[in-house]
């Protein structure tokens, strides 16, 4: 296990570097001259020396490189061009939107994909089967940024329930946010619990078909006993992957539905950022959520071989 | 391939559809895309504008055509760099590995993982934004998450071919590792790259789709379902009819390509018919 766990570790941090190394060549590099690209046409040429000098691009590529690692690593990500506040102050307010809001997003895809899936698979050809099948595959085709517009329409103005759009802020109180999280977070995970529910709903057939269902039925135990007590554990293990993999969908899907429900959010501060042209904040973002979703994959690889000891074997061969 | 499974149907007929109105777009359009009719502005759908007309009176459901066959366009070429560069990719790897050069394989195969840790809406949001919205630089972005599919696809395929006894036979008849690949390989893993790419087809237009809609994808005045949602929504209160088509185009149009490629997969996949004929003894 423990060579397992290192072996993983550095191919997580040969990830990370080259992950940190593309981002940094498509922001600061490629572009040409990032000072001017951020002064947008009407700069005149003083500002964007003096700008130049401010993001240290007087210097060479690779000396920014290292001190712009070194400065995140230190919890410094540099200063917002047009917010003139450290960027780590922006994204710190605006994760405390985003993180909840995916992390909602997870329960609720989970929530209603797991039962949706055994549901589907241990009535398989039935009419509930089809029926559940037939909206999984309709919900895996609506994109969920459509699927937002439309729960604005019906719950926010047809019925009234909810406010349609904004966030009051932590501090309004918890259910208020959480209430004020609801929609957004329920137009996220549609679409994904679909694709879940699929999964759960083969992994289940699979899992069916093992010999160890045959021998708990031979057993005396209903088809029904027999997946539960012995199959679900197993049927979870493919649903593992998918939800550490939805987590990073989630993540980058937020941004669009947090545009849409004016949330303040880190997706939104993106949008803005490229608006403005303040690269420094994109970068930073960006880095960020890489850096979570490269950390999750490898959570999940650890809980799988945890759940799984042969993919531990196959680690040490 | 003896019986052909309803969702291939169902999803056979959605795609005709759409690839016919796509083509047709090239040819016809009831109105023209880019007239600006401000008196004919936001006519609720009926004989004269089927679909209706938006804030600038322009047709509602000419703007869906043209948006349809560019959803097309830019999906038809992202998946093609995918395949192109992917499969490739992935058959040199699968080949070097079992022709003792499992370094290149263990290179290749990283850096596929390296473009999977990368949120694909997220870092096409981050290429357009550098380089600038438009149709091209959508289809880069969108292709880019397009290679390390089918390049892990076609490895996957290839390695277990690779074991095979006409393989050997390929070899000791002195065949080099790639025109195996080319002759033997590739077209027994045709199947299931046809079906991925049908399943990737439909990815690429909600991602076409979501980049439209944040402004980065085709430009204005080209018309753009993403986009069309996207002004939609200020207005869905009064003209509900600006979010219902172009959305429900792009459902029925992923829908089809989705069911299309599993009923493909049903069909060519003869371990799934023994399974369900399996199941019904269990």
């Amino acid at each position: 296990m423990i060579h397992y766990i290192l072996k993983r570790l550095t191919s997580l941090l040969i990830t990370l570097i080259v992950a940190t190394i593309v981002i940094f060549l498509i922001i600061e590099v490629v572009p040409g001259d990032p000072a001017a690209y951020m002064m947008g046409l009407s700069g005149s040429t003083e500002a964007a020396d003096a700008l130049r000098v401010e993001l240290g691009l007087d210097k060479g590529a690779l000396e920014r490189y290292f001190s712009w690692i070194g400065g995140m690593l230190s919890g410094d990500f540099g200063i917002s061009y047009t917010y003139r506040v450290p960027v780590s102050q922006l994204i710190g307010e605006r994760t405390l939107v985003s993180v909840p809001l995916t992390v909602y997003a997870l329960i609720l895809s989970t929530l209603i994909a797991i039962p949706v899936g055994v549901i589907s698979a241990s009535r398989r050809g039935s009419v509930v089967d089809t029926i559940l099948m037939g909206v999984a595959q309709i919900g895996v085709a609506i994109p969920n940024f459509w699927f937002a517009i439309l729960m604005v329409l019906v719950f926010s103005t047809s019925l009234g329930w909810f406010s349609a759009v904004g966030f009051p802020g932590w501090e309004a109180g918890f259910w208020v946010s959480i209430k004020a999280l609801t929609i957004p977070a329920f137009s996220l995970a549609l679409p994904q619990a679909a694709i879940l529910a699929r999964v759960m709903r083969s992994s289940v057939l699979e899992v069916m078909q093992e010999d160890y269902i045959r021998t708990a039925r031979a057993k005396g135990l209903s088809q029904r006993q027999a997946l539960i007590r012995h199959g679900l554990r197993n049927a979870m293990i493919p649903v593992l992957t998918i939800l550490g993999l939805q987590f990073s969908f989630l993540l980058a899907g937020g941004i669009i539905i947090e545009s849409i429900f004016s949330l303040p959010g880190l997706g939104r501060l993106v949008f803005q950022s490229i608006a403005q042209r303040d690269l420094i904040v994109v970068k930073s973002i960006v880095t960020l959520l890489v850096m979570a979703v490269v950390m999750i994959t490898f959570i999940v690889d650890l809980l799988y071989a945890l759940v799984d000891p042969r993919l531990r074997e196959g680690g040490r061969g | 391939m003896r019986h052909l499974s309803l969702s291939f149907i169902i999803g056979g007929v959605l795609t005709f559809i759409f690839t016919f109105i796509a083509i047709l777009s090239f040819f016809w359009t009831p109105y023209d895309v880019e007239a600006i009719n401000i008196s004919g502005k936001f006519a609720v759908p009926g004989l004269d504008h089927i679909m209706g007309t938006d804030h600038f009176g322009r047709d509602i459901f000419s703007m869906v055509m043209v948006g349809t066959r560019n959803a097309i366009a830019v999906s038809l070429v992202a998946v093609g760099i995918g395949m192109i560069l992917g499969v490739p990719l992935g058959l040199w790897a699968a080949g070097s590995r079992m022709n003792g050069g499992s370094l290149i394989d263990e290179i290749l195969m990283r850096g596929n993982d390296l473009v999977f840790a990368f949120p694909s809406l997220l870092m096409a949001i981050m290429i357009t934004a550098v380089f600038g919205p438009g149709a091209i630089n959508a289809i880069i972005a969108i292709g880019i998450f397009n290679i390390p599919v089918f390049a892990r696809m076609s490895r996957g395929g290839a390695l277990s071919l690779w074991t095979r006894d006409y393989i050997m036979a390929a070899r000791v008849a002195g065949k080099g590792m790639m025109r195996i690949s080319y002759e033997h390989i590739l077209p027994n893993i045709l199947n299931i790259l046809i079906v991925q790419a049908t399943i990737q087809f439909s990815i690429a237009i909600i991602a076409e789709a979501s980049l439209s809609y944040v402004g980065l994808g085709t430009q204005p005045p080209n018309p753009s379902l993403g986009r069309m949602l996207n002004e939609a929504q200020t207005m869905i209160f009064f003209a509900p009819w600006l979010a219902w088509f172009p959305g429900g185009v792009i459902v029925a149009m992923v829908l089809g390509l989705n069911l299309m490629g599993d009923g493909l997969r049903d069909m060519l996949d003869p371990k799934l018919k023994k399974r369900k004929a399996g199941d019904v003894t269990a």
